[in-house]
């Protein structure tokens, strides 16, 4: 397929690793933010072409996995109630929440649907006003125009019955945190392209500057991460700490302005907690005080509550690329994707589903 | 005007009295039997359908038989490529043919939704007709019932088959068990069309192309195999679950691990491209006219030439083979040139967030 299969050619990702072989000198670890990339690593086989001491650390940058329990809580919530249709991307359906997941609240009867844009959501309130219509708007800054757009587009049609359960997160200040623990592994990033591709990378001279780490804008395909790789460690082994853009078919430096733009109008930056992490300051959008009428959480009266994890479940340690999927000792035994402990083991992009779809040889 | 296939002149809808199917119509009364009567028998008309007992009995002595039944359940009923009355005789027709029996004889139940349109059921039972005549299988046996709206998806059908085994050229019984390391493993055309054409209907995904379904028999293929003396060990269709199922579930009936390249595996450019776009895998998604056949290695170019010269097997490819293990495993080596693991999906696939 055009524009894909030149980003997957084998021998082209043989020169490259041949390449990342020659210029390592030492062990290094580079941890690659977006759970699409670590998908794409561990289906290609990726990390097999690169030297032995050359570690890939899985980031936190799945949607799916950092969305945190409270939040799935309060969403079965408002799926099981009658007359809400509660719509959802495809992969926050079978997240496990503290007992149960929505696609179990939808076989109970709960309304439940997938839809494939905020926008279809938009749609559905529309054609069903005695219904009320709640949107699950989580991810990072790649589908948060697509969110803001849905408010926005709400708020000038003047939907009465339409509401956003809302836990976007922001990648760079989870960057900063991770960086900020004492025992940090990480020594360069592998930035999230399609993040960039909307925020651009002015946000990560800083970061670079401030802990001394290499940061390359990645794309998503072999090719990208293996060149990606390649530029973390000729600055690695040259001694610089920059920012650099290897996916620049899709990255510009400043962004995609319009974008940002709605997502100032829509969203303001709030304080996030990330499953398996914690809270982050600064780290989460909410909606801003103009849109709080499409407030689910405010509409619904849900009372804030803690929830503690599932101690079995080591999904912060993977999430903070403290350890591997497979050496946490639930893997593949008590913790599988038809029976997941944590959001790790169940959407795609989820290191621990990576794996265990890919790595039990 | 251009002939409308369905409602050709000289084939009206039998009932005209009923536009919508009723409860009755499934009631075991006189319009049960009517709608029997006029419209399956005059479609599917024969003499063991005529005797129109509960089961039909059919002495074969001496013959070895294959027997299967499937039932169907799709949504939206019609969609490009097919619908569920040609998926529903081709489903279990190529049930029949993975054992590598002749498909000889189908039966169909129906469970209709109160309130389906009777010229939609006349659709679907005019594509089973035209599907079993193409496959060269009467239709002997039925059930109809009916059941309260909003209880049904418009229309499900069970069928069950009949086939007769009649190449038993190797010795061999055409089953997971005898599948060897070093078997080939042949895939019949390009996988996954089924399942995202369906998926683009039903979520009103737009893409460049339309996608057909390849629902399709693919009986003759296996029967031409057998008649050329090709040393089959297991053949298995790929429907849910695609291309990944069938090979794990062999793969463990088997105790064998089975090697696949990703590059040899066939997919099409536009399936390729909704497949990246909503992030799944076209090796989980369902085929209904596709098989994969594991061949002894000796007669393995020869088969994929035969599969490659039926009109239903023309994008037929060896796509890997079958290695010794001490446990089951199915292994893709990947574009780039790693190996992993090719896993079967767990659940339904979901499309992907971003």
């Amino acid at each position: 397929m055009k524009y894909l299969d030149e980003y997957r050619d084998g021998e082209r990702a043989q020169q490259l690793a041949r390449e990342i072989h020659r210029l390592t000198t030492q062990p290094w670890n580079i941890m690659e933010v977006c759970g699409g990339q670590t998908h794409a690593i561990v289906k290609f086989g990726i990390d097999e072409l690169l030297p032995k001491h050359i570690t890939l650390i899985h980031g936190p940058g799945c949607p799916v996995c950092v969305t945190p329990l409270e939040i799935i809580d309060k969403a079965l919530e408002i799926a099981a109630r009658p007359g809400v249709i509660f719509s959802s991307f495809g992969d926050m359906l079978r997240v496990p929440g503290s007992t149960t997941d929505l696609l179990s609240v939808k076989a109970k009867g709960g309304d439940v649907r997938i839809v494939y844009s905020p926008l279809d959501a938009v749609k559905l309130a529309e054609q069903n006003p005695a219904k009320e219509i709640v949107f699950f708007g989580v991810g990072f800054e790649t589908t948060a125009p697509a969110t803001a757009m849905a408010v926005y587009q709400a708020a000038q049609k003047g939907l009465k019955n339409f509401s956003m359960l809302i836990s976007h997160v922001l990648v760079p200040p989870a960057m900063e945190a991770l960086l900020s623990s004492p025992n940090c592994k990480v020594q360069g990033f592998l930035a999230a392209g399609h993040v960039c591709t909307v925020m651009g990378y002015e946000e990560y001279p800083p970061i670079a500057a401030k802990y001394h780490v290499p940061i390359v804008v990645t794309g998503f395909e072999p090719l990208d991460i293996l060149q990606g790789v390649l530029m973390v460690v000729q600055q690695l082994e040259s001694g610089r700490a920059e920012v650099e853009n290897q996916y620049t078919r899709s990255v510009r430096r400043e962004g995609n302005q319009p974008a940002q733009e709605l997502i100032r109008k829509v969203f303001k930056v709030v304080p996030r907690k990330w499953r398996g992490v914690g809270e982050i300051p600064q780290s989460g959008l909410g909606l801003n005080d103009a849109y709080t009428a499409f407030d689910a959480e405010k509409k619904f009266g849900l009372a804030d509550h803690h929830v503690e994890e599932p101690t079995e479940c080591l999904s912060g340690l993977v999430l903070q690329g403290q350890i591997k999927p497979h050496e946490c000792p639930a893997f593949g035994t008590r913790c599988t994707p038809e029976h997941p402990l944590g959001a790790t083991m169940v959407s795609s992009e989820g290191a621990c589903a990576a794996y265990y779809r890919y790595r039990r040889f | 005007m251009k002939p409308n296939k369905n409602f050709a002149p000289a084939c009206p809808i039998p009932i005209s009295q009923y536009p919508h199917v009723l409860m009755a119509h499934g009631g075991g009364g006189k319009l049960m039997h009517q709608l029997i009567g006029k419209m399956f028998l005059t479609a599917f008309g024969n003499t063991l359908l005529e005797m129109q007992h509960d089961s039909a009995v059919v002495g074969w002595t001496g013959k070895t038989l294959a027997f299967t039944t499937d039932s169907y359940v799709v949504r939206p009923l019609f969609f490009p490529g097919g619908d569920i009355g040609s998926m529903a005789v081709h489903g279990t027709v190529n049930d029949l043919a993975m054992s590598g029996a002749r498909p000889v004889y189908l039966s169909a139940a129906f469970i209709i939704e109160e309130g389906l349109p009777m010229d939609t059921l006349w659709r679907v039972v005019c594509s089973m007709r035209d599907g079993a005549q193409r496959c060269g299988v009467q239709i002997i046996t039925g059930d109809t019932k009916v059941v309260d709206k909003g209880k049904g998806d418009g229309l499900f059908i069970n069928t069950a088959g009949i086939g007769i085994i009649e190449y038993r050229n190797t010795g061999l019984v055409i089953a997971p068990k005898t599948v060897r390391p070093g078997d080939a493993v042949l895939v019949s055309g390009d996988l996954g069309r089924h399942g995202m054409a369906i998926m683009a209907v039903r979520e009103g995904l737009q893409f460049e192309s339309t996608i057909e379904s390849d629902s399709a028999p693919v009986h003759e293929i296996v029967l031409e195999l057998l008649k050329a003396g090709i040393e089959i060990h297991c053949l298995r269709d790929l429907t849910r679950g695609g291309l990944a199922s069938a090979l794990n579930e062999i793969a463990e009936g088997a105790s064998v691990r089975i090697e696949i390249v990703e590059k040899s595996v066939p997919v099409r450019e536009d399936v390729h491209a909704a497949c990246e776009m909503l992030g799944l895998d076209p090796l989980h998604v369902a085929c209904e006219g596709r098989f994969i056949a594991f061949i002894a290695a000796k007669d393995a170019e020869r088969a994929l030439q035969i599969m490659r010269g039926h009109a239903m097997g023309t994008g037929s490819a060896a796509i890997g083979r079958v290695a010794e293990s001490s446990a089951p495993l199915v292994t893709l080596k990947s574009a780039i040139g790693a190996n992993r693991i090719l896993d079967m999906p767990s659940g339904e696939q979901l499309p992907r967030i971003c």
